[in-house]
């Protein structure tokens, strides 16, 4: 059953990122140009999101077990570290630099999009250096 | 500063399909969803291989599926550098998987979680996404 819960949300996410276009890198880099010509779409799509997540785990965090699953899983990584920052300031880069993340990107492999398809196994390559530095 | 191109209602309802998907995913198989996580567990982990792919797979269906059901064509405007997007994947790559998130990952599942964490890594990479914009648009 978790694995159909799994193929469910990715499509239901998938299709979220596409309602809100934030599939297109356009869009988010538009996001980002807040000194220029500013499009605030991302920031309403995080709230979108936030509105139901945010209440929807602090109702089920103290429940024994997910419906469909043992345990959940929780990070309990609390660390403010240097490779938080540097992690987030290497992502930040690449993000503005082409105004593509993690899901959007895959997402868009959809499309048949050659440059996506760089992009993407790019990116597999990046978690790839990163797990192998660590 | 200008307001251009804002679409605040299809913004705030594909939002909300985000929402429900990390909640669903959270109260039935009991994780928080990262997109980075997800990807780079896929590639490196027997855990829950399977439903990672499925989950990964699910995000390409997405598309796919919209445009079937609403028979509308889904247009993105991507650089064509190759060398920019080889180092920008890269950069996306490696940068969240050492601060173990992106957008998804500390953005909307640790921020729903009040991480203090992700709320320092979503400024973080926020504001040096709008610097980044802010120096390729001068040169």
């Amino acid at each position: 059953m978790n694995k159909i819960v799994s193929l469910l949300c990715g499509i239901v996410f998938g299709i979220g990122l596409v309602i809100s276009e934030m599939i297109n890198p356009e869009k988010v880099l538009g996001f980002l140009n807040i000194f220029k010509d500013w499009d605030p779409s991302l920031a309403f799509v995080m709230i979108g999101a936030l509105i139901v997540s945010t209440p929807v785990f602090h109702l089920f965090k103290n429940k024994k077990k997910p419906l469909f699953s043992s345990n959940f899983l929780i990070s309990s990584n609390k660390e403010l570290d240097k490779k938080l920052i540097i992690g987030s300031v290497f992502f930040g880069a690449g993000w503005g630099l082409i105004g593509l993340c993690p899901g959007p990107a895959i997402t868009s492999l959809a499309l048949l999009n050659m440059n996506s398809v760089f992009f993407v196994i790019s990116m597999f390559a990046g978690f790839y250096i990163a797990l192998k530095v660590n | 500063m200008n307001i251009v191109n804002f679409t605040p209602l299809s913004a705030l309802f594909g939002g909300l399909l985000i929402g429900l998907s990390v909640a669903l995913f959270f109260i039935l198989n009991g994780r928080m969803i990262g997109i980075s996580g997800i990807a780079s567990n896929f590639l490196v982990s027997k855990d829950n291989r399977l439903e990672n792919f499925l989950f990964l797979i699910g995000l390409i269906l997405g598309p796919l599926i919209y445009s079937f059901t609403t028979n509308k064509e889904i247009n993105i405007s991507i650089s064509n550098s190759l060398v920019l997007l080889v180092i920008a994947g890269i950069l996306v790559g490696f940068g969240t998987r050492l601060s173990s998130g992106c957008t998804s990952g500390h953005g909307i599942s640790g921020i729903s979680r009040f991480s203090l964490r992700s709320i320092i890594a979503t400024i973080t990479f926020m504001i040096v996404g709008i610097i980044t914009v802010l120096i390729t648009g001068i040169l």
